[in-house]
């Protein structure tokens, strides 16, 4: 019995309004202490270690619209009738690298919904593309967010 | 300006640098504090405990993405880019724990200068939390 109706498998293909965001050499900084990095370009600030965009795009929320256990619920996704979150994984390709002082423009993509046949029952998968670009359309990366609820 | 790495010296087999880290609530606040991240699980112990049923605050499954890189990304270090990189959490890990990073190459191209690699995060158990890939391209 799949749990996936039309209406959740309509919305793949649903995109988010792009975002920019500057790279600032003090939020740098504070990312590459916070995850212990060791080279010196990253402890400066000059460049970002290579999974810093996912700060950098974490979505901003107000208060008021975080669920009570402190998420932010995730606009571009539909409600899903299992909501167990269970694993997830991120595969990114690089173009280019992101320095201090970079305008970077991020677009989200609902790409994918589907459903298998768990040991336990029904596992939903879904997955999001994040296309980041600088503001001449120059690809900086490519990242594919895959997460898995039961 | 470094030199260009010599690539027939990295076989398949070899092992990248291990690295250890024992996160504390001060670096997982930092951590999250950065991305703007409120979930509860990372700093509200007795929530938690008592109503996700953890053992512990969670570690910030993105950061143990980012030590993944750090392995790669610190053995190619001005050498070379990570070109591509790849993780799963299938695992959640606890404050209090200590985890080691590591790796090994899979696969070298010599003449396309590109090392592919298998990466992981164990926990005290010695079992893979995150297991992921990379390939580096070396200039």
């Amino acid at each position: 019995m799949p749990v996936l109706t039309p209406d959740i498998l309509a919305c793949i293909g649903r995109r988010s309004e792009p975002r920019t965001e500057v790279v600032t050499r003090r939020d740098l900084r504070k990312y590459a202490i916070a995850t212990s990095q060791t080279q010196r370009k990253y402890l400066d600030g000059d460049e970002a270690p290579p999974l810093y965009h996912v700060a950098l795009f974490w979505e901003v929320v107000p208060l008021a619209e975080l669920s009570a256990d402190g998420v932010s619920i995730d606009q571009l996704l539909p409600k899903f009738p299992l909501e167990k979150a269970m694993a997830g994984g991120l595969d990114i390709r690089y173009h280019n690298r992101i320095r201090a002082g970079d305008t970077l423009i991020g677009s989200r993509t609902l790409t994918n919904i589907y459903e298998k046949e768990g040991r336990s029952g029904a596992l939903i998968f879904y997955e999001v593309v994040l296309e980041i670009t600088r503001e001449d359309g120059t690809p900086v990366l490519t990242e594919k967010t895959t997460r898995l609820l039961r | 300006m470094n030199t260009p790495r010599d690539l027939s010296t990295i076989s398949t087999g070899d092992s990248l640098p291990a690295t250890r880290y024992t996160p504390d609530n001060i670096q997982l606040f930092f951590y999250n504090a950065v991305l703007w991240n409120a979930h509860r699980i990372h700093y509200d112990l007795p929530y938690a405990t008592q109503v996700e049923g953890y053992p512990g605050l969670v570690i910030a499954g993105p950061m143990l993405g980012d030590w993944l890189g750090q392995v790669a990304d610190n053995w190619v270090g001005d050498a070379g880019i990570v070109e591509q990189l790849e993780y799963s959490n299938r695992q959640a890990s606890f404050i209090g724990e200590t985890l080691t990073t590591g790796g090994s190459i899979t696969a070298v191209d010599v003449t396309g200068r590109r090392v592919s690699c298998d990466l992981f995060v164990k926990n005290e158990a010695g079992e893979i939390i995150t297991p992921g890939k990379a390939i580096v391209r070396f200039f």
